[in-house]
This record gives C-alpha cells, structure tokens and sequence, in this order.
C-alpha cells in the first residue's frame, strides 16, 4: 500500500505580516467600531428603558451619563459612530465600482479618520452650545 | 444563477432546484443585501438620531418624556431602532463567522447574537412606545 503523506496545508499570512496601509487601518477600525456600537446601543436601550420606566430610574442613569465618566463614554461613542458612518458610505462607494484608484482609496481612508474626528468636535461644540 | 452549459437534460438538479437558483446553501445573496439597505437607511436615521440625542442631553425627565413622546421623535427613534438592530445583527454575523471556528461554539454565538439584537429591539420600541402613548393614555 502506498503511504499517503499529508503536507502541511498552506496558511494564509495574518495582519502581523502585513506592512499597515490607512486602508487596512480603516478596515479594521471599521470593523471594531461596528463591534463597539454594537455593545453600546444597550446603554441606549437602558436609558430610553430608565425613562419609561419612571422619574427615580431616570435620574439615576441621567446622573451617570451626566458624570465625567458618563461623558467620557458618549464623546468615545459619538467618534465610534461617526467614523462608523463614513466607513459605511466609503464602502457603498465602493459598491457601485467607485474609489478603486489607489490614491483615491487612501484619501478615502484618511477622510474617515480626519472626517470622523472633526465631525464629533463640531457636533459636541455645538450640543454644548445650543442645549 | 445562469445555467451556461450547452446540453441541461443532464443536469442531476431538478427543474424546480435550477428555477429556484440558489444553489447548495439554500439562500442567496439577502444578507449581504439587507446589511447595504439597513446601512442606507442608516445613514439619515443616525443623524437625526444625534441630534435628538443631544437635544435630550441636558434635558430633566419632564422634558425628556416631552421630547421622546413627539409624534415625530418616536417615529424616527423607533424607525432608528429597527434599522440599527437588523444592521448590527447581520454585521456582528459576519464577524462570528471569520473568527469562530468550533461549528457548536460558532451556532451558538450567531443564536445568541439574534437573541441579543431582538431583546435590544423590543426593549428600546417598547420603551419609546410606552412614553409616547402614556401621555396620550393619561
């Protein structure tokens, strides 16, 4: 009988291997910011539960998002969303056969990045501001 | 799914299976399709969404009660809320199937992931509907 040897299987090479390009950087803050909004829409979920819940229940989770800490989480999670958004509308983009063009996909990349960041500074300074 | 070969009587596939197009797995292309429509939809319900939020910010629970109970509010937070749950549903999806191998562990976290996004959905349409209709009910 014949010996069957089994080679070892190739492995595709890992993010380690790779030198980082903006797009792959975005790619993967893409995917982590959809991993953290993901978690986050349950602070929503107990605010908006707080509020039908009653006026002592509302204080308490107004009083938390109120803290340091509170507004720490929504500031992080403003950025989370909007560089969550512009990932998103980068990839429709790209959907229809646009932005394939290497210069242009690392501009693409660095608008969310810079976009993302300039949009929460403006959105917060404004809700700061008017409210 | 086009069918190019020359000769299809010889096609082990039923009429109804080659009809039907979807091949071995049973479904086609519908997840890929409702994440990009949910992400579309996203787009304006997000940013109304921020600024109801920021609105609501510094707000007290009478005024909070006022604002989420508007007609226009809640259409928008509870349109928000189905679009957002089925988008994050599909995507966290996505991210199970790359990264969780085991067959059992991977079956169990896509469960669990429905799970989750469903409780997310009826807790938040709930609560914006009892806030709403309560000041009309009163």
């Amino acid at each position: 009988m014949a010996e069957v040897k089994v080679a070892p299987r190739p492995l595709s090479p890992h993010l380690q291997i790779y030198r980082w390009t903006w797009t792959m950087a975005m790619s993967v803050v893409h995917r982590a910011t959809g991993i953290a909004l993901y978690g986050g829409i349950a602070l929503f979920a107990i605010w908006l539960v707080a509020l039908a819940s009653g006026p002592r229940a509302f204080e308490t989770v107004h009083w938390f998002f109120g803290s340091p800490l509170g507004l720490l989480i929504l500031f992080g999670y403003t950025w989370v969303l909007l560089h969550h958004m512009l990932g998103g509308v980068r990839h429709l983009v790209w959907d229809f056969g646009h932005g394939m063009e290497p210069g242009v996909r690392i501009n693409m990349a660095r608008f969310t990045l810079i976009g993302s960041v300039v949009l929460t500074v403006l959105i917060w300074a404004v809700a700061l501001l008017l409210f | 799914m086009a069918d190019n070969r020359v000769d299809t009587r010889v096609s082990m596939r039923t009429p109804l299976s080659r009809v039907k197009g979807l091949g071995a797995s049973g479904h086609g292309v519908e997840h890929w399709w409702i994440h990009r429509v949910t992400a579309v939809s996203n787009i304006p319900l997000i940013i109304a969404f921020v600024i109801i939020v920021a609105a609501l910010a510094g707000s007290s629970y009478e005024q909070a009660i006022a604002i989420v109970s508007h007609p226009l509010v809640a259409i928008i937070l509870l349109l928000a809320v189905i679009s957002v749950t089925n988008h994050m549903r599909l995507g966290m999806q996505i991210v199970i199937e790359d990264y969780v191998h085991d067959k059992g562990l991977k079956i169990a976290a896509v469960i669990a992931n429905n799970f989750y996004a469903v409780i997310i959905a009826v807790a938040c349409l709930y609560a914006i509907l009892k806030v709403s209709l309560g000041r009309i009910l009163i």
